[in-house]
């Protein structure tokens, strides 16, 4: 069975017509998916698809930096935070500053690789379990700063958070509202969906490129074997920098998105929790491996919500009435999937295909 | 054969760890073109020496010229840049990736393509990604494991994974090949095999710096060798004296040669 989908998956890869329908009705599935299920399970399925587009995001800049270079960053959340503050302090009332997405996008993602090279700077000599101490203080340093920095001059109302941050709007429209183009009534979620949509898509790009080229090989030798990396005339230390940097960036591209989104960012977004819920998408998606890290991403976001809406209703109508709160379930059953998928499927969910055949004998003998 | 035109001057290298004197006033001269034979007792100091050449550690004192140009205090990388390549005694190939990617990133410092060529896959990435490639296919056929170039690194035996090594390091396109140990583990056959790998890689106009426990391959392949012994060298010659050297018997060998 495994065989033969191998073997149709192959020569479905290999044909290019098919290769193209395939590409065709996966675009029609993703333009329509939205208002599928707006009018079947409603709206709010609209808003956790699109945060899961910010996830995936999200995971993949960690997987430049976790799963290419492999430097274990438990912090990553921070770059996200800085993302989101810059889009919050540039666009909305607390500064009285509005300006327009397309300059605070490149400006956030500006900012978060900034920080990445400078949180990454000191790390360079680490590795293993020490990078992931000091890049778990630097991530709660970040947060702290966040949350205290309402004083002495009061830069990002601390705990209290900031409210009111501006959507993006092109050509005057904001994105948050509804719109009706071609008779077809877009709500901002909608719209969103399809900005989110088309950045991500960017992102993939940009990984699957950088993952096959000289530099991202780099980062692969890097991830297996630091000193011979340098024997082959590697500068580690720039070529670590720019993960760190790179990473950050997809990092603070996701977190902007994510305060225009939401309309609000408070230091309590960013917390550790966060930073691990990310790496458990790396992680089980499989680690170095862009469409493993997405599929990880995806079912991270939505399994959660699904069960979320399920699990009252469901014990309802088996047992009379609720027993378990729906919220323990879900990371009762969260640990146990991980626990399992760790156990049975070690290299993750979908790992890149090169290591899946090392890591099982069967398919490495044909 | 041999022009005597020095490629690597060490003058009196000095290594301590702690109280340990891993390398005592060490000097010697490396020719441009020859097979320079490096043996020693366990512990002489033979991998520290190499480590030294190849910028992992900073000698205490001493000066180290390449190429005309000093190389201490270069880092790893810069010195594999200046033309030293090396392999290591332990294997250490990038045993995730394939073979052939293994030697594409031994082409990393000859080649430019940055993170803009890469996001944008503009012509000239790849174009030079193409010569890369080719490049490479032309590396692993050199040591011939050209047959294994999709599989990965850490599937090859053993022999096959050493010599992966040598082509990754010549991938690089090195003025000096410096090998640890290559034939460490290899039955006769395979070692014949090398042996006659690392003459033609000598004939193509790379110099060699062999560190080895086989005598025999030693004594047949290099052009000189040095012999050190508590750090310090006691002997450096063509093979046919330095295994006659009452110095070199007394301490590397504890009596005749066979």
């Amino acid at each position: 069975m495994k065989h033969f989908v191998q073997d149709l998956w192959c020569k479905f890869r290999n044909n290019r017509k098919a290769l193209f329908c395939g590409y065709i009705l996966l675009f029609l599935a993703l333009a329509v998916l939205p208002f599928l299920l707006s009018n079947t399970v409603g709206r709010t399925w609209v808003r956790i698809l699109d945060f899961a587009l910010i996830y995936a995001m999200l995971a993949l800049g960690l997987n430049i930096v976790v799963g290419f270079a492999g430097l274990l960053d438990l912090g990553y959340i921070a770059f996200y935070a800085v993302g989101a503050y810059t889009w919050a302090l540039l666009a909305s009332p607390q500064f009285d500053l509005h300006l327009p997405f397309w300059a605070i996008l490149p400006i956030g993602a500006g900012m978060a690789a900034l920080f990445g090279v400078l949180l990454g700077a000191p790390t360079l000599r680490l590795r293993g379990d020490y990078l992931a101490i000091v890049t778990l203080g630097f991530g709660e340093i970040i947060r702290i700063f966040l949350n205290n920095l309402d004083h002495p001059v009061n830069v990002t109302n601390g705990p209290i958070g900031i409210n009111k941050i501006d959507p993006i709007s092109i050509g005057g429209a904001d994105l948050t509202r509804t719109h009706e183009l071609l008779g077809i009534s877009f709500s901002g979620v909608h719209t969103y969906y399809y900005v989110l949509l088309a950045l991500l898509f960017m992102t993939i790009v940009i990984c699957v490129r950088l993952e096959k080229s000289r530099i991202g090989r780099a980062w692969l030798a890097i991830r297996e074997d630091e000193l011979a990396a340098q024997a082959m005339g590697i500068n580690t230390r720039n070529v670590k920098l720019l993960a760190f940097a790179l990473g950050a960036m997809f990092g603070g591209i996701a977190g902007g998105l994510f305060a225009s989104l939401q309309g609000f960012v408070s230091p309590e977004s960013f917390g550790l929790l966060e930073s691990i819920m990310v790496l458990c998408m790396v992680v089980l998606g499989g680690m170095g491996h862009v469409y493993g890290v997405l599929l990880g991403a995806i079912l991270l976001t939505v399994l959660p919500e699904i069960l979320r809406s399920t699990a009252s209703p469901i014990q309802r109508t088996l047992f009379g009435d609720v027993y378990i709160d729906p919220e323990a379930l879900r990371m009762l059953l969260f640990g146990l999937a991980l626990i399992l998928v760790m156990l049975m499927r070690p290299t993750g969910l979908w790992p890149a295909p090169k290591r899946r055949t090392a890591a099982d004998p069967d398919i490495a003998k044909d | 054969m041999i022009l005597h035109m020095p490629l690597l001057e060490l003058t009196k290298i000095n290594k301590n760890f702690g109280g340990v004197q891993a390398l005592n006033d060490v000097s010697l001269t490396i020719n441009e073109g020859e097979i320079y034979g490096l043996i020693g007792p366990n512990g002489a100091g033979k991998t520290t020496l190499f480590n030294v050449i190849t910028g992992v550690y900073l000698p205490n004192n001493g000066r180290i010229k390449f190429d005309a140009r000093s190389i201490v205090g270069r880092k790893p990388h810069q010195v594999a840049t200046a033309g030293i390549a090396r392999t290591f005694q332990n294997i250490r190939l990038f045993q995730n990736m394939t073979v052939m990617e293994n030697v594409m990133v031994g082409m990393h410092a000859k080649t430019s393509t940055g993170s803009f060529g890469a996001i944008f896959n503009t012509k000239s990435a790849r174009h030079e990604e193409k010569m890369i490639r080719t490049q490479s296919m032309r590396w692993l056929d050199y040591v011939g494991i050209l047959t294994e170039a999709d599989n990965l690194a850490r599937n090859l035996s053993y022999g096959d994974q050493r010599r992966l090594e040598i082509a990754r390091a010549l991938a690089t396109r090195p003025k000096l090949l410096a090998l640890d140990e290559p034939a460490a583990g290899m039955n006769a056959i395979e070692t014949e095999e090398l042996k006659g790998l690392i003459q033609t890689i000598r004939t193509d106009g790379v110099s060699i710096l062999l560190i080895e426990h086989d005598v025999k391959l030693i004594m047949n392949l290099c052009d000189r060798v040095a012999v050190l012994d508590y750090g310090q060298k006691i002997a450096e010659d063509v093979p046919q004296l330095v295994r006659k050297d009452p110095n070199v018997i007394q301490a590397y060998i504890g009596g005749e040669l066979p």
